[in-house]
């Protein structure tokens, strides 16, 4: 490989390559060229890394690190002078250090520490040479010349090494389920469906360290003699499949993939399987019956997949994320990774922050780890220095936590404990205007839509608390709906088929333990606290404050705002959709919601 | 498929297209031997098409050798299959859990507003379809929509007929 001094990594993500991306590439390259640099400095494409508000594409330099943003083409000869030429850096086009923000992966905080995301943002996804130059695929080389497939199960198995997809089983014992198993045909599959709203590692790390994935995998089929694996990612990530299949591709050409790989008599090849929206899918059954090409619906175990699994076959699923931190435990030993993290849950996990935190997006922190201090620390505390009223942990089948749960250590059984689950990390911080009985009702909404309705309990239970949630927010419940709630609750979640009837009921459960008042305020006083339903509000103007700008009246969608210009305008509460629209946008916080 | 059934089926079908006949049948030569072929075709055929219709389904099963209700059955299973033609543009809306939270419905209100219609409705001069969808993965840009292929985070929606302008003068 020729030795670079700089990388330039240009962000070729739509929105960038609408702004530009390319033909700043080209601009760069041949300003690179007249400067006499182009066998110094290399520029690369890499996957999103600015923020799509910014008015040009976005691109980062590194050694150094630089986020410039906002590049024109007549910026170009300026910048590579200066950032290249003179070793300065050009400060009128960097990134300001507030905006940390809007990035979805910034430098690592303090208290963060990056296994699974080492990578990402730092190379070229689409180059299998700076993957390889960051010892990719020693591990695989090791594997294949100095162990045998039992003692790299034994080495994954001592690591402490658990699902990052969600059960948090131990990956080892199932690797060895799948070893033992009877069966010439055998499959790996990596599960990217990445259902949960309010997750997206998986997405990042395909899209940013596919390489890491495919490293694991390879490892992973070695250890439990499978000849053949698919990824399956869901029809949301577009880029993820692409930058996938690119990553496989350029695999095979090296001899990583396919036939005796390395020269070992281990053979073993890869494809990437698309979803089509079902969020079932996700679950481990659905997931094979969607690959065989048929409809996505779970089914009844055992039989277990390791042993009757894609086509009958033996068959293993981990998550992205868990395939990915392989190649670092055969590469730095078992115990040192057992020794990152917090008694049964060892290393790091992803969190994919969102919501009304300040710094929101992707963090690995080492479990054991407070949320308190994801959220405050690593976070920056809550936007606009609001009051915290919960965090929505594990997606659909999670729960939401109040404050007094703050100081819990982040592992698998104490989220569990709490209420609530780890899922795939995704983590939706909510302040206090959030109305807890609309999130839950969002949630019932979402699995009830996404039931496959296979089973009764959850086809029909999922509709009844619909039924009775929305009644609720729409100021019509009754006092015993409460107790006919959590009723419906346990029978769900013991008579359910998979684990999606079995955890829908968690934001339920968990909003009725934690926020039993707010339900009873909506059902006895017929109020929402946190004025969001919407059959419970009304907006107004009030007199003083308004100036007759008219700018609510321009933006209302429905065109309920009366009034003059520059007198006191009037809402019509029998047109008034309440979208909150003009509450928004009033200069003048003229509008008042009752 | 016969041509007496293909004759039966509406000309404006895709399969009565010479180009898109052309395209079908080299995604179903090209994956029709492949383990789980069924979905892959589906995918494709979405992807390429923008719909599969009832004929196409029909054919498809033909050619795959399936009931044509297992084709059916697994386009009606999955989100992602649609029936009818979309609009030449699709607006989407992430209504997963961080949109929602942050508010994408106000939004979706201004989003029916300008174009006087409901989400899964098409515009009459066909040229805008208004869909929901489920998280897209770049919740950290909450709230966010999906402009045909182009994703668009922290959207406001005093902001958004810019981005319905932007597409009309596209066309334009
Ligand atoms: C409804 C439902 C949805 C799920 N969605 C996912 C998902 O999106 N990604 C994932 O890795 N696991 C998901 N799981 C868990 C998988 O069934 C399975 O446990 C996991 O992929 C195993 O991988 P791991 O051992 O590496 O965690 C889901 C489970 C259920 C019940
Ligand atoms: S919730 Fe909208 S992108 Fe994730």
């Amino acid at each position: 490989m020729a030795y670079f001094r700089s990388h330039v990594l240009v962000s070729i993500d739509p929105i960038c390559i609408d702004k530009g991306a390319y033909e700043l590439i080209d601009a760069l390259h041949d300003e690179l060229v007249k400067q006499g640099l182009i066998d110094e400095v290399q520029v690369l494409e890499t996957s999103r890394i600015g923020d799509p508000e910014s008015e040009g594409p976005d691109l980062m330099v590194y050694p150094e690190g630089v986020h410039y943003t906002n590049l024109s083409l007549e910026d170009v000869p300026f910048l590579v002078e200066e950032h290249f030429l003179k070793g300065r850096i050009a400060a009128q086009y960097t990134r300001e250090a507030k905006e940390i923000a809007d990035k979805e992966l910034s430098a690592p905080q303090a208290k963060e520490m990056r296994i699974v995301l080492k990578n990402v943002g730092e190379i070229d996804p689409l180059n299998i040479e700076e993957y390889i130059a960051r010892d990719g695929y020693m591990a695989l080389g090791k594997v294949l010349t100095e162990m045998t497939p039992e003692e790299t199960i034994q080495e994954v198995l001592e690591s402490g090494l658990r699902g990052r997809g969600g059960a948090g089983f131990p990956t080892g014992l199932k690797w060895r389920f799948i070893r033992d198993a009877e069966g010439d045909q055998k499959y790996m599959i990596c599960n990217a469906d990445e259902g949960d709203p309010g997750a997206f590692a998986n997405r990042s790390v395909q899209e940013g360290d596919p390489h890491s994935v495919v490293e694991g995998m390879i490892i992973a089929a070695y250890a439990a003699g499978a000849s053949q694996g698919y990824i399956y990612v869901r029809a949301e990530y577009p880029i993820a499949v692409r930058t996938m299949r690119i990553a496989i591709d350029q695999a095979r050409s090296f001899g990583l993939l396919g036939d005796n790989i390395l020269g070992s008599d281990f053979s073993f090849d890869l494809d990437v399987r698309m979803g089509a929206g079902a969020f079932v899918c996700g679950e481990e059954t659905a997931l094979m019956a969607s690959i065989e090409g048929k409809r996505g619906e779970p089914r009844p175990r055992p039989p277990f997949p390791a042993q009757k699994g894609l086509w009958h076959n033996p068959s293993n699923i981990n998550n992205v994320e868990t395939f990915a931190i392989v190649p670092q435990i055969i590469l730095n030993g078992a115990m040192w990774f057992a020794n990152i993290g917090h008694e049964k849950s060892t290393g790091t996990k992803t969190f994919s922050m969102a919501g009304d935190v300040k710094n929101t997006g992707l963090i690995e922190v080492p479990f054991g780890i407070t949320l308190r201090e994801i959220i405050y620390d690593v976070g920056g505390g809550i936007k606009e220095d609001k009051k915290f009223k919960a965090v929505q942990t594990g997606g659909p089948m999670g729960g939401c936590l109040p404050e007094e749960f703050l100081h819990l250590p982040m592992d698998y059984e104490a989220l569990e404990q709490a209420g609530s689950i780890l899922g795939s990390g995704g983590l939706v911080v909510m302040d206090e205007d959030t109305c807890m009985v609309d999130i839950a009702r969002f949630f019932m909404e979402f699995t009830q839509e996404e039931s496959c309705g296979k089973c009764t309990p959850c086809r029909i239970g999922t509709r009844r608390i619909l039924e009775i949630l929305t009644r609720i927010c729409e100021g019509k419940g009754k006092p015993e709906d409460i107790v006919t709630l959590r009723l419906l609750c346990e029978q769900i979640n013991e008579n359910s088929l998979c684990g999606l009837g079995k955890g829908a009921p968690n934001p339920v459960k968990s909003t009725l333990d934690h926020f039993l008042d707010e339900y009873e305020v909506h059902i006895l006083e017929k109020r929402c606290p946190a004025k969001i339903c919407k059959p419970l509000i009304r907006f107004e103007i009030i007199d003083g404050p308004c100036t007759g700008c008219t700018l609510c009246a321009r933006n209302c969608p429905v065109d309920a705002i009366f009034g003059e210009r520059r007198q006191t305008h009037v809402i019509d509460p029998d047109i008034c959709i309440k979208c909150g629209i003009c509450e928004q946008i009033c200069p003048y916080d003229a509008i008042e919601i009752k | 498929m016969s041509l007496k059934t293909l004759e039966k089926i509406s000309t404006e079908d895709p399969l009565n297209d010479v180009e898109q006949r052309v395209i079908i049948d080299q995604i179903l030569d090209e994956n029709k031997d492949i383990p789980g072929a069924t979905m892959v075709v589906l995918n494709r055929l979405q992807e390429a098409i923008g719909f599969i219709s009832p004929a196409m389904q029909v054919y498809v099963a033909n050619q795959l050798g399936e009931p044509v209700s297992r084709v059916h059955g697994v386009v009606s299973f999955y989100s992602f299959f649609t029936t009818i033609p979309r609009g030449k543009h699709t607006i989407k809306f992430c209504v997963g859990t961080a949109c929602y939270v942050s508010g994408v419905d106000q939004i979706i209100e201004k989003a029916k507003q300008i174009l006087e219609i409901e989400p899964g409705e098409t515009t009459e001069d066909g040229l805008i379809t208004l869909e929901l969808c489920r998280c897209v993965g770049v919740c950290s840009q909450a709230p966010v929509i999906v402009v045909d292929e182009e994703v668009q985070g922290r959207v406001k929606p005093n902001r958004f007929p810019k981005t319905v302008q932007d597409l009309k003068s596209k066309e334009a």
